[in-house]
């Protein structure tokens, strides 16, 4: 059992980290995998650094402590009729800004607009030496100093503790329409992705749905405009249009990940389309399910047990197994980064 | 704790190692050689280097980088110089290593829609080599038409499309690049995801403190389908301002929203022969873009928001010529400057977007009480300005008074909230800037940073940190080959 701290300021986090050798942030464990670490690691629990700080709607950003369910803040979007547009995951299941971050997982929205490397604008954080320091703006446009904020992302918090995050938002669209593209196999649905991304459409999401049966295709904008767009679509690819309640189903299922196995390894890919039919062949044969994401570009895959290797490099979310399969390898300048943002080693490494 | 340079071994040795590396005419040492290189579009300092370097190939750059690593030689990589924060002026007794002739195209992929490019390609050019599949690269600083890749990748440049495509940052997807070290790294790739920390991220916007990119892999967006861009003139900037607030809080999200005042157009108007309503004090261009169906939606919803906001005129582009029109004039507003002006100083700070009404109103105050002309351009959608600072560096003292209001300048932008720079950088320009945003602890994480990509401090020293180099000379007037009619400011 690790030991686990609940800083209620961003005085007391910069105090947690100071107080133990090894720490490692957790947020709502989502994503337990991540945080799954040596019994000497202290846990840091953001949950006590919970809140929007700051939101000006006409900025387009807002900024919010660190533990702050990702829930809280797309309901306080909505209301003034703005969103994140790469549809971040877990809501329901209560994941954190700051777990969001740490994972790097962008949801299907991610398509349009880009993912949460195209959002994050600034952090405070709490480096390895036990320092509140604040890098990126808090405006939608800055290029003072190295992007840390952007690093950040996906950096399974092995390289600082976030406390405060500032993003960029948008004006959510007026509405979304979702059509349902049946497929006969990956190479059709690889094909489809393909095509449909280089399209005049400004597409909103391209997934290629868990029952591997259809590519689920949706756009977002004004309400007269859709519905023509989708006739054209439906000439070129065979489909339907699904209604507006079937349509929230589906991508709220997608959100909350209710498609995968209770038990089994959950892993996160980044891959191109011309990458799919292996992969998809693959898990096939060890009787999991895979939900493409970003028009081919990212992928959640859930498997029954665990196995060695998907032929990707994969990071695992979610139940047993290594961190790691095929970890990719590191920079070499990794080491070095490490040592500049965490020189006594406090956070775990990125290999564990 | 600062990055300081190591003193150069023996220059002599140096140059002739040079000499092992590229053939006599691709090195360049004479006064006259040098002179070109002296400054960049920061015309204001200038600084001879030790020699130009002009390698055709990787491999050659990899050999300068690590020939200047074992001789500890500070070197400075140069695209086409057009840095507007001095992100290229050379270092003395340093190396300046130019990649224009890196200007290959090494793949387009339709399907992936990326293109992988050397660092010497010039933005549109990327666009152009793409635009037959329908795809094209969107971030567009003003001076496209000349800058390159490897130097968009350095500054992490913008342009007038950032509200909704984001910075260069935004775009890359992956990087090849030689540190200071002298070790090749390769970041990110094909995808347009990844798995840990995004080193992508990282490395883009490093001011060439890392070192240098050697390949890079762009993402490429399907080309909008039509546009519907409108140019309306007001009586007041105020004027201006506010119907950019009612446009942000209408849900719309143009691609550009951009604001000119009226010395900007005095000189846009000249240059380009571009005929803006008279009598304004400002000109709003806003852009929509996207399927004909959704522009012709949204269309009459932003037509009918420009016309509450009383404008003196308000100019829909009826064609795709009179939309070039409304951004080449838009675009060269920089360099048309120079026809009112010998000397000038470009900014970029940044304010949150609902104080940029008052931000103007104060830069106009601090520009009458310093007698010192000053002419907005700016990105009104990211709230960041552009005051271009009118002096005469002939006149003694002219360029240090000029300094100083640009100084004020940048100061009210932290103390709004904002930044020091949206999108051209710190660079030697405001390195003395930099504590302004970010405190003791947090200049110390950066300069860790540094450290780790570049422990001797060879890589562009003297950028983004305000560490000790040799202050560079000041001079006046164009640049020299800009005196020559060769390049220009756009």
């Amino acid at each position: 059992m690790n030991a686990t701290l609940t800083p209620n300021t961003l005085a007391e986090l910069a105090a947690a980290v100071r107080s133990a050798p090894h720490v490692l942030a957790i947020g709502a464990r989502t994503k337990p995998r991540l945080s799954a670490v040596a019994p000497d690691v202290t846990l840091i629990s953001t949950l006590g650094l919970s809140g929007i700080t700051e939101y000006q709607p006409d900025e387009f950003t807002f900024t919010a402590l660190a533990g702050t369910p990702l829930r809280e803040i797309t309901a306080t979007l909505a209301a003034r009729g703005q969103y994140l547009p790469f549809d971040p995951y877990l809501l329901d299941a209560g994941a954190t800004l700051g777990g969001t971050l740490a994972a790097g997982l962008s949801g299907p929205g991610r398509f349009r607009f880009g993912g949460l490397r195209d959002f994050i604008l600034g952090v405070r954080f709490v480096d390895g030496a036990g320092r509140l320091v604040r890098l990126g703006g808090k405006v939608v446009k800055n290029a003072a100093g190295f992007d840390v904020p952007k690093f950040f992302v996906g950096s399974l918090g092995r390289f600082g503790v976030f406390g405060e995050l500032t993003f960029k938002v948008f004006p959510r669209p007026a509405t979304t329409l979702t059509l349902r593209l049946p497929v006969a196999d990956a190479n059709a649905a690889s094909q489809i992705l393909t095509t449909a991304a280089g399209a005049r459409w400004e597409i909103d999401a391209l997934d290629l749905l868990p029952t591997a049966d259809a590519v689920a295709l949706r756009l977002a904008g004004p309400a007269a405009a859709l519905p023509l767009l989708a006739k054209e679509i439906l000439t070129r690819f065979p489909g339907e249009t699904l209604s507006a309640a079937t349509a929230d189903a589906l991508w709220a299922d997608l959100r909350e990940l209710r498609w995968t196995f209770t038990k089994g390894p959950l892993l996160k890919l980044a891959l191109t389309p011309a990458q799919l039919p292996a992969l998809a062949a693959t898990v096939r044969a060890h009787a999991g399910r895979i939900h493409v994401t970003a028009g081919g570009n990212a992928a959640l895959v859930s498997l029954p047990a665990t196995i060695a290797s998907l032929g990707l490099p994969a990071l695992t979310l979610r139940g047993p197994g290594p961190l790691w399969l095929d970890a990719p390898a590191p920079p070499a300048i990794a080491a070095a980064v490490k040592t500049a943002l965490d020189p006594q080693n406090r956070f775990p490494s990125l290999a564990a | 704790m600062s990055s300081t340079v190591a003193p150069a071994t023996d220059p002599a040795r140096f140059l002739q190692r040079l000499g092992d590396i590229l053939p006599p005419a691709r090195v360049l040492s004479g006064q006259a050689q040098l002179a070109a290189y002296e400054s960049d579009g920061l015309t204001a300092f200038r600084t001879a280097p030790l020699a130009i370097a002009v390698p055709e190939t990787q491999a050659e750059v990899i050999a300068l980088v690590r020939l200047c690593h074992a001789e500890k030689i500070p070197f400075v990589a140069r695209g086409s110089g057009t840095s507007l924060s001095g992100g290229s002026t050379p270092v003395a007794g340093g190396l300046v290593i130019t990649l224009n002739r890196l200007n290959r195209i090494l793949r387009v992929d339709p399907a992936q829609r990326l293109a992988v490019v050397e660092p010497g390609v010039i933005n549109t050019a990327v666009t152009l080599a793409v635009a037959s599949y329908g795809l094209h690269y969107a971030p567009d600083p003003s001076s496209q038409s000349i800058c390159t890749i490897g130097g968009n990748v350095a500054f992490n440049s913008g342009g007038a499309h950032c509200l909704k495509y984001g910075m260069t940052s935004n775009h890359v997807l992956g990087l090849k690049a030689i540190l200071a070290t002298g070790e090749v790294v390769e970041f990110g790739g094909a995808s347009r995801d990844q798995l840990g920390p995004d080193w992508c991220g990282l490395f883009v916007g490093n001011e060439g403190l890392f070192g240098i990119a050697l390949e890079i892999t762009l993402q490429l967006l399907p080309r909008a389908e039509v546009f519907h861009t409108v140019l309306a003139g007001y009586r007041t900037l105020e004027q201006a301002g506010d119907a950019v607030s009612a446009i942000i809080a209408s849900g719309l999200l143009p691609g550009a929203i951009e604001i000119m005042d009226a010395l900007a157009l005095e000189a846009a108007s000249a240059a380009v022969h571009a005929e803006y309503p008279p009598g304004c004090e400002a000109v709003l261009i806003v852009e929509l873009e996207g399927p004909r169906e959704v522009v012709a939606s949204q269309r009459p919803q932003l037509d009918a928001l420009i016309a509450a906001s009383n404008p003196v005129e308000a100019r829909p582009a009826r064609d795709a010529t009179e939309r070039a029109a409304i951004w080449k004039g838009r675009k060269s507003a920089f360099s048309a400057v120079g026809r009112l002006s010998p000397d000038f100083i470009v900014q970029d700070g940044v304010v949150p977007r609902r104080r940029l009404g008052e931000a103007l109103r104060r830069i106009a105050e601090m520009s009458r009480a310093a007698g010192i002309r000053c002419a907005n351009v700016f990105h009104a959608g990211d709230g960041n300005l552009h005051p271009l600072i009118l002096y005469n560096g002939t006149e003694s003292g002219a360029l240090e008074r000029a300094e100083i209001l640009a100084g004020k300048i940048l100061h009210m932008c932290v103390e709004m909230g904002g930044s020091i720079t949206g999108e051209h950088g710190v660079g030697l320009e405001k390195r003395d800037y930099l504590a302004t945003m970010f405190n003791a602890d947090e200049l110390d994480c950066l300069h860790r940073l540094r450290d780790a990509f570049d422990p001797l401090g060879l890589a562009n020293p003297g950028k983004m940190f305000p560490d000790g180099t040799a202050p560079a000379l000041a001079q006046h007037g164009l640049h020299p080959l800009e005196k020559a009619g060769l390049i220009s400011r756009e």
